[in-house]
């Protein structure tokens, strides 16, 4: 049987690329190696509670009816009503430095004037930044220049630490590079942030995941699952066939695939000269949930989302040992604006992990390591924050192996390869790269990769590359 | 289909992609863009409705013709002649 389309990877960007294609009668078949969907922002069950992977908020949030939005594209272009989505706006969320904190919210004047009051000489300098990301086109796919962030902001704001506080949130939530990040990047990041902002689905992952799921099979997509693929069989230029690892081979006019791109090269046959020479993605994290006894405000957590840092500068790098304890990020679930209390209270804690070092521990050691690394950083923050360990009923802590192991993502890279694919095209003509390594991060980034993918690859096919460059976002 | 018929199409295709559009007050020679925030994402859903609904490719060269309501129903109307109305 011949599918119009093979996508790779029931992520978000699998699942909008198949909406899509589904929805315009193009045969599509989806397959995952995981039992469950999601990928990147999935879902897991423990002690029969479920928990988000990855997700803290969504960011990118805007009011129903405004349609030019990032969210505003993804909702029409999947058909699917702003109410559906059952967003619950953040509170106030902080960035916490030594002796300095910022407040925002999502309305931007808060940030404005948190940066006004803390940073008096440095206000003008924050608007002239915040002028300059207005206006850039960060959304061009064909723009392949190379900016500087660090560059544009020392451009504009001369204090350390507050380039280091605007940087924190930026970084820990979308950037695949080490130290600096690229300014499309940057500006996607801080948009989706500090213009736009956060907000929670009720019912979380599993609620949005199932919707994009039903939606794809209704429209007529096949799904598989626990269906890894072995090779992406090639002749010549052209896609031949996909081979899972049962052994069946299934033929496709082309394959949008979402499992990175240099795992993505890694899997044809025969091998792609490209793939060793493509950066692969280091930063990875290490996440413990804490469910508590009681609301986190109850116990003087009352931000949605606090990023802090606990040393003098920030550092945004692969840390030299297991885990970095000095800058993490803390979120609140409950501080969000649900119509009613979530069953219990949760802490998120985020920090910067080394794939290299846990995965370099014996077996019979990981254990021991993940609870002694929980503590580490349980330390570090009381330094910040109130102690609310005598509070945790239930904890679970989940490493950059964990994220490997069930995303395949090299290293457990979450944000994948800092040489992002803007386009998606590969060396092989009916091959295209979505998701994390086409480059638009987040759940909504991540969305409207699959989106922008399918319409450019697949259902604007027939035109040519001039006509559709840069207009797949106009 | 008739003209009428054919521009009634166009509203249901355009009542599917945007939903939150009030279109009652349509104005047939103002660029549909104008009136109703469309972007060009919009306009490959149009171009994707027509094809899948009345299995009619509209060549890229021909995308102008779509700019207006009225524009829309005088390219399509001729070569929608032999379709039925489709819900």
């Amino acid at each position: 049987m011949k599918y119009d389309a093979l996508i790779i990877g029931a992520g978000l960007s699998g699942l909008a690329a198949g909406i899509r294609l589904a929805m315009f009668d193009r045969k599509t078949l989806l397959v995952e190696k995981h039992v469950e969907i999601g990928g990147l922002n999935s879902f897991y069950t423990r002690k029969h509670r479920t928990f988000d992977v990855g997700l803290h908020a969504m960011t990118n949030f805007s009011p129903r009816g405004v349609r030019s939005s990032p969210l505003g594209k993804l909702l029409k272009q999947l058909r699917i009503p702003h109410e559906d989505f059952r967003l619950c706006e953040q509170g106030v969320s902080e960035i916490r430095f030594p002796g300095k904190s910022l407040s925002f919210s999502n309305e931007f004047g808060l940030l404005e004037q948190e940066v006004a009051e803390q940073f008096p000489q440095q206000i003008d300098g924050f608007r002239r930044l915040v002028e300059k990301i207005r206006a850039f086109d960060e959304l061009n796919l064909d723009d392949h220049a190379t900016i500087s962030s660090r560059e544009v902001v020392a451009s504009c704001v001369t204090d350390p630490v507050l380039m280091d506080m605007i940087f924190c949130p930026l970084m820990y939530y979308g950037n695949a590079s080490e130290g600096d990040m690229d300014f499309y990047q940057f500006v996607i990041m801080f948009k989706s942030i500090f213009l736009e902002g956060f907000a929670k689905p009720k019912g979380g992952m599993p609620y949005i995941l199932n919707m994009l799921k039903d939606k794809f099979v209704q429209l007529g997509g096949e799904i598989r699952m626990g269906a890894p693929v072995k090779a992406i069989h090639t002749a010549g230029e052209a896609l031949r066939a996909v081979e899972l690892e049962d052994g069946e081979e299934i033929e496709a006019g082309c394959v949008l695939s979402s499992a990175g791109y240099v795992e993505t090269m890694g899997l044809c046959q025969p091998p792609q000269a490209d793939a060793d020479r493509h950066a692969v993605g280091r930063m990875s994290f290490i996440e413990s949930i804490f469910v508590l006894d009681r609301e986190p405000r109850d116990l003087g957590f009352d931000k949605s989302i606090v990023f802090f840092c606990t040393a003098p500068r920030f550092a945004y790098r692969v840390p030299g040992e297991l885990i970095d304890v000095t800058s993490g990020v803390l979120c609140a679930p409950n501080n969000f604006q649900y119509p009613e209390p979530l069953p219990e209270g949760v802490l998120r804690l985020t920090n910067q992990a080394s794939f290299e070092h846990w995965d370099r521990l014996a077996r019979s050691d990981y254990r021991a390591a993940k609870k002694a690394e929980r503590e580490r950083a349980l330390n570090e923050l009381c330094k910040f924050f109130p102690d609310f360990r005598p509070n945790v009923v239930f904890l679970d802590t989940f490493t950059p192996k964990t994220i490997r192991k069930y995303t395949g993502h090299l290293n457990g890279a979450v944000y994948g390869s800092p040489h992002k694919v803007k386009d998606g095209v590969t060396p092989v003509r009916n091959l295209f790269i979505c998701g994390t390594d086409q480059g638009f991060l987040g759940i909504i980034g991540a969305t409207l990769s699959g989106i922008s993918m399918a319409n450019r690859h697949v259902l604007q096919a027939s035109r040519s590359p001039i006509q559709q460059a840069g207009d797949v976002h106009a | 289909m008739t003209s009428e018929e054919v521009r009634k199409s166009i509203l249901d295709i355009i009542a599917d992609i945007a939903p939150d559009e009030d279109l009652s007050g349509i104005q047939d020679e103002v660029k549909l863009r104008d009136q109703f925030d469309l972007d060009s994402m919009d306009f490959l859903d149009i171009v994707m409705e027509l094809r899948k609904r009345f299995n009619l490719e509209v060549p890229e060269a021909d995308y102008p013709q779509l700019v207006t309501m009225s524009s829309c129903v005088e390219y399509l109307t001729p070569r929608l002649k032999d379709h039925q109305p489709v819900g």
